[in-house]
């Protein structure tokens, strides 16, 4: 555990006066600290292209009144910086008013172990490793052009203080391995990617090597590419396989839920709670309870527990995502869903681990039942507009599906939805639903976070895939 | 106050020094500080304010052919020694790479032009809330539109680049931003969003509030009502927020990094026609004012202006140290990319280039990451207007268009309106025989 008051003129005495006094008549607010130690490890090109460490420390001071939110950051923690951020943020709410909310529940299950992943696992066997990863990926095929490994790591030690001198920290360990191939055949060039990654030590993701099968993995999508044809365009059924691909779900519906666009109903989704929304079948979840997953935490960023939040259930829409600032507003408690990516950053309501429960059918009956469609295995990223409900996102490793059979590859391409009526068309859910790799970061307001997903192989009735062929 | 020129280099040298007493034989150092301010109102009412105070040093050090690097924003002096000390041991198991060195000496900038890059003027918090609310209020007055949010940031920053070859330069810059996003809804409660912003270095530069929040509110009245289309083979418009984009592409696909490891779809393309041969393309880092202006590269290299592409033609590639000693290439000045990147304007007017077929689909947003620069493939969802006869018809969208960036950089045609809004700029771009996806 970090000693944020060690080295400074700062007491921690002084810091509980400064936030009591700045806060007092706000409705909400606290002392963030941060302390975080990270590594990146990039081999590429048969060489080790870099090897970065980095340390980083600061605070950041929030006050909230009504619906202002007054935010100031700095790495310098002095008595001086945090005193100059105190006045910025209450001359911004001068005239505002507002009764403290002391009120936090409190956990003491921990969804990960207090960990240092950068100092579990030397430099000299990550080294060894990657090259031991370059040279067996490298051997599998005499097509291999290029091969990019990479470890990164993390351990954030964050610190909450808030009026009246309640304190609460985590822990975050994280980390992710990746591996990147491209192959090149008959003068045509395909990647592959493929990672693993959670909040565990390194070689719990690479032991019994367990790092050959991301090697593998991505060695096999580039060599479907390779065989790739151009996809089709136009609307038509579609295929999604378990796991990474509920990224869908991440775009189409996800942020469209998250509890800030809908009390300012920008979202899609703001006048559609207790309405269906979805095929019934369909139920989903935003999960930060999952034992040592990407998208987990133990407490948010405003150090309420997370929890396992219901936000379809049969096709209705039950929750949004909130933080305590949205929840106040809108009459409703925190769900634990506050983040912000570090120090530097203000909270907003964010996903944690997205999740489509698993249904009734198999994946071989939705194929079967496809006269003309595609099969998505896996994703490279997505985007949405929440006003307009149009999301997007791109087929990495892709089929085409005629008369009930899996047929050739198809090139990389956007599927473009609507994301109110898309879970409308989702006609069957699958039995068998899987986690992500755990390798999703999501980006909202400039601002990245770690997040998993997970889901069963669905049917979709109807999806734009925009492909070349016409 | 964001920090001077003196404390920066006092930093930079204290860690300069302190890497080679320790055993570094090369080492550069960047320590950068900024203080930025941002209000946002939504709705007339504000809404955030948010101050930035953000300091930090980044070093690379070099034994011999061995190198690594550390970032730290604690520039405590027991933090900064421990940092070096760990970096040090890390550099030595770290394995030898021939291509690692520093800049060549007689490529260093020697004398910097001052390219007027920093405004002294602040605007206080109050005065930034007045110039949103009038944003706001213009944009809040067209009855469709129910919602509207809006931005104003202040940013100073200043930094010094230093090296153990005696290379110690920096200055300071400036940045005024403000934006204006507006909701409007229909008779269905289907809801369309849009926005208009300005980026200057200088506070006068900025546009007035009045046009960014009658723009953002035209154009999200506009995409009210929008349409799906059916799946065909069409020409394309790209508004100049979007066209810029395929120049974003080029310099990506350019890079020496991408060049020398092979993944790049203009790989061995250098003196070969990939673009029509009307088409010029300059990166020039000198334009006082510009958004991207530098008077040297991220490694203290000399940058001038280059003309990438002359008459459709590839001239160059963006070349920085390490991959030009692997290309067997002088480094022009690009590691960090490009600065002031532009097509040169075409000769025919935007109203003819909207007349140039009989029926043109005209896109002002892409979302998606659907550009691969190994195979040149793009794929993107877009939203944006039908035009038939030089005349906007009626908004479209859910829609996705693809094509090859190689065919697609062969069939563009410039219009002559180019601005310089952005670091990166091009006219309004007509594609000819891209395929869109809808019904």
């Amino acid at each position: 555990m970090t000693d944020f008051f060690n080295k400074t003129d700062l007491t921690r005495n002084d810091a509980e006066k400064i936030i009591s006094e700045t806060l007092n008549n706000c409705d909400d607010g606290e002392l963030y600290l941060e302390n975080s130690k990270s590594e990146s490890i990039v081999l590429d090109d048969d060489k080790i292209k870099s090897s970065i460490y980095s340390s980083d420390l600061g605070y950041g001071l929030r006050a909230v009144t009504g619906e202002v939110v007054a935010y100031s950051h700095s790495n310098e923690i002095s008595k001086n910086s945090l005193k100059q951020s105190a006045d910025n943020l209450s001359s911004t709410l001068k005239s505002k008013k507002g009764i403290y909310n002391h009120e936090l529940p409190k956990t003491n299950e921990k969804f990960y172990k207090n960990i240092n992943p950068i100092e579990e696992k030397s430099l000299q066997s990550k080294l060894e490793l990657l090259k031991e990863v370059n040279n067996y990926t490298r051997a599998k095929s005499g097509i291999v052009q290029q091969v990019t490994a990479s470890f990164s790591g993390e351990h954030k030690s964050i610190e909450i203080i808030r009026s009246g001198g309640e304190v609460l920290t985590d822990v975050r360990p994280l980390i992710r391995f990746n591996v990147s191939v491209m192959l090149e055949k008959n003068g045509k060039k395909e990647t592959g990617v493929y990672g693993i990654g959670g909040r565990q030590s390194y070689d719990e993701y690479l032991k019994d090597d367990n790092w050959k099968k991301v090697c593998d993995e991505a060695f096999r999508i580039a060599s479907v590419n390779l065989e790739s044809k151009p996809a089709p365009a136009g609307e038509m059924k579609v295929v999604l396989g378990p796991g990474w691909p509920a990224i869908l779900i991440h775009e189409a519906i996800g942020h469209g839920l998250e509890g800030d666009f809908n009390r300012k109903k920008t979202s899609a989704f703001h006048n559609l709670m207790g309405q269906r929304v979805a095929s019934e079948g369909v139920t989903i979840v935003d999960d930060g309870t999952l034992h040592n997953r990407r998208g987990s935490l133990t407490i948010d960023d405003e150090g309420t527990p997370t929890e396992k939040t219901v936000l379809i259930e049969n096709g209705i829409l039950k929750n949004f995502m909130q933080d305590r600032l949205n929840a106040r507003l809108m009459n409703t408690r925190s769900t634990g869903s506050g983040r912000r990516e570090s120090y530097k950053h203000v909270v907003l309501p964010r996903m944690r681990n997205t999740m489509m429960l698993n249904g009734k059918y198999s994946q071989e009956e939705m194929i079967k039942s496809v006269d003309k469609g595609i099969f998505a295995v896996s994703f490279g990223g997505g985007q949405v507009d929440i006003t307009s409900g149009k999301f997007v996102f791109n087929c990495t490793e892709a089929y085409e599906i005629i008369n009930g059979k899996i047929g050739a590859p198809i090139k990389g391409a956007t599927l473009i939805g609507d994301g109110p009526s898309i879970l409308k068309e989702v006609s069957l859910v699958g039995n068998n639903m899987m986690l992500d790799p755990g390798i999703g970061t999501c980006g909202k307001a400039g601002q990245g976070v770690p997040v998993g997903v997970a889901q069963p192989s669905i049917l979709i009735d109807k999806m734009t895939v925009g492909g070349t062929q016409l | 106050m964001v920090k001077d020129q003196d404390y920066l280099k006092k930093k930079a040298s204290f860690c300069i020094d302190l890497a080679k007493k320790l055993g570094a034989t090369d080492v550069t150092a960047v320590v950068g500080h900024s203080i930025s301010e941002t209000v946002n109102f939504r709705n007339r009412k504000l809404d955030e304010s948010d101050r930035s105070d953000s300091l930090g040093v980044g070093l690379e050090i070099y034994i011999g052919k061995k190198k690594s690097g550390v970032t730290s924003s604690n520039l405590n002096e027991d933090n900064i020694k421990t940092l070096i000390e760990r970096c040090i041991e890390t550099t030595k198991i770290t394995p030898e790479d021939e291509f690692n060195s520093l800049p060549d000496k007689d490529l260093l900038a020697i004398k910097t032009n001052d390219l007027n890059l920093y405004d002294d003027d602040h605007i206080e918090n109050n005065e930034k809330i007045e110039y949103l609310n009038e944003a706001e209020e213009v944009a809040l007055e067209k009855k469709e539109i129910i919602n509207t949010e809006t931005s104003f940031s202040e940013s100073k920053s200043n930094f010094i680049l230093a090296s153990s070859d005696g290379f110690l330069n920096g200055y300071k810059s400036s940045s005024f931003s403000a934006s204006c996003v507006a909701v409007a809804k229909n008779a269905n409660n289907n809801m369309e969003r849009d926005y208009e912003f300005t980026s200057s270095c200088h506070l006068h530069d900025m546009l007035r509030p009045n046009q960014i929040g009658s723009l953002a509110a035209k154009r999200t009245i506009q995409k009210l009502n929008p349409q799906k289309i059916e799946s065909e083979k069409i020409s394309i418009i790209f508004d100049r927020r979007i066209s810029k984009g395929m120049l974003s592409v080029l310099a990506s696909a350019i890079s020496a990094s991408s060049i020398a490891r092979g993944t790049s779809f203009l790989k061995d393309k250098m003196n070969q026609e990939i673009f029509s041969t009307s088409i010029n393309i300059y990166d020039k880092p000198d334009i006082v004012k510009g958004l991207g202006s530098r008077n040297f590269d991220s490694e203290g290299v000399k940058t001038k202006e280059l003309k990438l592409v002359d008459q459709g033609v590839l001239k160059h590639y963006l070349v920085d140290t390490y991959y030009g000693k692997k290309l067997n290439l002088k480094s022009n000045g690009r590691s960090g990319g490009t600065s002031n990147l532009y097509f040169e304007k075409g000769s025919i007017s935007y109203k003819n280039l909207l007349k140039l077929n009989q029926k043109t689909l005209y896109i002002t947003e892409t979302i998606g990451h659907g550009s691969n620069l190994v195979t040149g493939d793009y794929s993107v969802g877009a939203t944006g207007f039908m035009v038939e006869n030089g005349v906007f018809k009626y908004p479209v969208s859910e829609i996705t268009i693809a094509g090859n960036f190689n065919d697609m950089f062969k069939n563009i045609t410039l219009a002559d309106d180019l601005e310089f809004k952005y670091s990166t700029n091009a006219p309004t771009m007509l594609i000819e025989g891209m395929v869109v996806a809808g019904k």
